[in-house]
């Protein structure tokens, strides 16, 4: 018996579908405005300058971490990415009704094309970072190569929360303000506005490697060591040796493989529960 | 008079499937009914793995004959497979009474069971296309057509039941899926294509087709926002036509457009139809299935009730639509099965509270069976051409004794005006019948109504003068004039001359 499913039968068009979608969302973005790309910039940096005025001028928490502002700057467009990844993800599937409802395709798409488009307008906003990074005298270190690594990984846990919330929004359109909520603690739970080494100074240990705990913010961490500077603590040593790194590893598997299974669970009858 | 055979076999079953009934079950041979129920096996390697089982893998049964769909196929044509098969397919949706909109109340009320309202949108549908064939599936609304294209399309799942397709498949329920305005005619064709099944390669290397083919040369880098409906509705035409599928299933896309665009639609559709593509088209428009279907199936209330050619479909569908039979299994079922809702379907007939006192008056000594019209050569026709000689035909059961009773048989045009009329009143009589017979009249004259639907009314009365009516049925059936347009309401022979000369005044009229 042949019916809609997550991933279709054929993975090449799964990903051609994939790559087209997110085409057409990030042209449509930066084609539709003249200083498309400026627009894009503006929304990180505006919030970067208010918090690094507030947060180096008002109140000092920078800690002895070098190049706070860069980390700062970094801290919030990865949250822009993770944000904008799982909180479009959420109405991604109602929003393109008009394809699911008439049209047989891998269903998977819609939320990978989410993630995909996120992933886009990450790497724009990255380079302003990197400017920003060797103006203030930061060096390319070969440690920047584990970057990607852990941007897929970010990718992945995204993609996991954006096929559990788009699956479910179908059903229940609650999980919308719920979702904003969770971004908003995560927000401010993570170490973006602060360098994790003032929550070692001031909160204990304790508290930093339980917040670790969080894969966002164990990634985050791991982002500013590699890519940063090694002065800023990495996410093993802050969450106290490798093998409790398994527990943020471990909660990004579990919200991949649940995501997972409830889309594919959901998928053949998302057409009908629009 | 005998009666009319009334029992109807589907084109399928006299091309040698069981049947038991008229719901004809396909058997299949269980290699194929194995891969396709067990694994979620792609179309195209469903279809190497049949072509390469050998011929002896599709058995002849002995016992029942050529009893599988493929075994018939491939006993007559060795190469060919249908090119869709569904068998006994059966789709179920449950409407909750009270939908649970939220988290929140799940949470609080995790056990409470929602009621839900089965409402059984297919029931146990089998069909089988050939490749090549141009299959129409009509129904009323309701009658789960378009939910049937969605599961063999892919985008709903069915309950129970398998679908086998042979071949690449692109459906095309609305054209233009997946537009979006703010992009210009490249990235919105990209898409479409992409989402229709095309690889990014061929797509771009058919651009310059499609452009041309909806004569869009100009406006390429236009925004979609900035075109016009036709324009837009021209690109998504071509996208469709470029995907080079097997299968189309397509569903009253033709309803969009003007009429030149229509026919241009029509023009492509007898070329996909000349290349051997295998078209399943979803309609109610029974003027598009005798235009272009080979072959067909009627659907009512989730059932094939009627399969076969076009000229059979329209009489049973009308037949459906204004018999005594289907209204009063309609008024029965209304009390149990909630009308299926499936889509929204403009311009079908309206139907009143109570159809039969509207449309039917009289006491019934005698009554007006069924109506219909045949052609030049004696067949049932739904639809007769201008110019050609053609039958309205009523049959009349005497339920009483008559003594020269009236018929009368007159023909409306779609706007209502009453075009023709004719009865006995000015005789023949009709002499005497007795209880309990049955009479067909035919009237038959030669056709000068212009193109249009006409609608029957058809009466018998008994042999007084006057409103008094044995049974008097009002739009009984209808048929297509088909032809070139005329200027009025009839299309009379006529002769036109012409006389020419420097000045001619006077002589012109004479």
């Amino acid at each position: 018996m042949k019916g809609p499913s997550a991933f279709g039968s054929d993975m090449g068009r799964f990903w051609r579908l994939t790559y087209a979608l997110a085409v057409t969302d990030f042209k449509l973005k930066f084609f539709g405005s003249v200083l498309g790309y400026l627009w894009q910039l503006m929304r990180p940096l505006m919030l970067f300058g208010v918090l690094y005025v507030v947060f180096t001028q008002f109140l000092d928490v920078t800690g002895d971490a070098k190049y706070f502002p860069v980390a700062l700057l970094l801290g919030i467009v990865v949250f822009q990415f993770f944000g904008e990844a799982t909180g479009n993800s959420v109405r991604c599937i109602v929003n393109r009704e008009n394809l699911v409802r008439k049209i047989e395709f891998p269903r998977l798409a819609v939320p990978a094309a989410t993630v995909l488009t996120a992933l886009f307008n990450f790497t724009l906003n990255l380079i302003p970072v990197v400017l920003f990074l060797l103006l203030a005298g930061g060096q390319p270190r070969w440690s920047w190569f584990a970057f990607p690594l852990l941007l897929a990984l970010l990718a992945i846990f995204a993609l996991g929360f954006g096929m559990l919330l788009s699956a479910l929004f179908v059903r229940y359109r609650d999980v919308e303000p719920i979702w904003d909520v969770v971004l908003q603690v995560m927000f401010y739970g993570s170490p973006i506005l602060y360098p994790l080494q003032t929550v070692i100074d001031k909160a204990g240990p304790k508290v930093a490697s339980a917040l670790i705990c969080n894969p966002f913010a164990a990634i985050l961490q791991e982002i500013r060591h590699t890519f940063i500077d090694p002065s800023h603590v990495s996410a093993t040593a802050a969450i106290g040796g490798t093998a409790r790194l398994l527990i943020p590893l471990g909660a990004i598997a579990v919200v991949f493989a649940l995501g997972l299974w409830v889309f594919i669970r959901e998928a053949p009858r998302i057409a009908e529960d629009l | 008079m005998t009666h009319e055979c009334s029992t109807y076999y589907s084109a399928d079953v006299e091309r040698g499937f069981t049947h038991d009934d008229p719901e004809v079950a396909i058997e299949w041979p269980d290699d194929i009914a194995l891969l396709v129920s067990q694994r979620d096996v792609d179309a195209r390697a469903l279809r190497e793995i049949a072509d390469e089982l050998p011929l002896s893998a599709y058995p002849e049964r002995a016992d029942a004959g050529p009893s599988s769909a493929a075994a018939f196929y491939h006993s007559r044509m060795p190469d060919e497979h249908p090119a869709v098969v569904v068998d006994s397919l059966s789709k179920t949706f449950s409407i909750p009474h009270e939908r649970v909109h939220t988290l929140k109340e799940k949470a609080l009320h995790p056990f409470r069971r929602t009621e839900y309202d089965e409402l059984r949108a297919l029931r146990e549908v089998s069909f089988a296309v050939e490749p090549g064939e141009f299959f129409g599936m009509v129904g009323r609304n309701g009658s789960g057509k378009s939910t049937l294209l969605k599961c063999v399309a892919g985008i709903y799942r069915a309950d129970a039941g398998d679908i086998y397709v042979n071949g690449r498949m692109s459906t095309f329920i609305e054209l233009g899926v997946g537009f979006n305005p703010d992009l210009a005619a490249y990235d919105n064709t990209m898409i479409n294509a992409t989402m229709l099944g095309l690889s990014t390669k061929e797509a771009r290397r058919r651009f310059d087709q499609i452009i041309a083919f909806a004569e869009l040369e100009e406006f390429v880098d236009l925004k979609l926002k900035n075109y016009s409906s036709g324009m837009m509705v021209r690109l998504a035409f071509s996208v469709m036509i470029q995907v080079d599928a097997d299968i189309l299933l397509i569903d009253e896309v033709l309803a969009v457009g003007d009429a030149a665009f229509q026919q241009k639609c029509f023009d492509e559709f007898a070329r996909i139809r000349r290349q051997g593509t295998t078209v399943l088209l979803v309609t109610h428009d029974m003027g598009a299935v005798e235009r272009f279907c080979d072959r067909g199936m009627l659907l009512e209330r989730g059932r094939v009730v009627e399969r076969g050619d076009p000229e059979r479909l329209t009489s049973r569908y009308l037949e459906l639509n204004f018999s005594q039979d289907a209204r009063a299994a309609e008024a029965q079922q209304a009390g149990d099965v909630p009308e299926p809702v499936v889509a929204a379907e403009p311009d079908a007939p309206t139907e009143d509270e109570d159809p039969e006192a509207a449309t039917r008056l009289g006491d019934r000594r005698a009554e007006v069976l069924e109506c219909w019209f045949e052609d030049e050569h004696g067949h049932r026709a739904e639809a007769v051409h201008g110019g050609s000689r053609c039958t309205c035909a009523m049959r009349v059961r005497f339920n009483g004794s008559s003594e020269n009773p009236i018929v009368s048989l007159s023909l409306a045009n779609s706007i209502g005006d009453v075009v023709v009329g004719a009865s006995n009143r000015r005789g023949p009589d009709l002499g005497s019948f007795e209880a309990d017979s049955e009479a067909v009249v035919r009237v038959t004259f030669t056709n000068v109504l212009a193109p249009d639907r006409y609608w029957v009314t058809a009466g018998v009365a008994p042999d007084v003068n006057g409103l008094y009516w044995h049974d008097r049925r009002i739009r009984l059936t209808s048929v297509v004039v088909t032809g070139i347009g005329a200027e009025g309401l009839v299309d009379l022979p006529y002769e036109l001359t012409t006389q020419r000369g420097a000045t001619i005044t006077s002589e012109l009229g004479s």
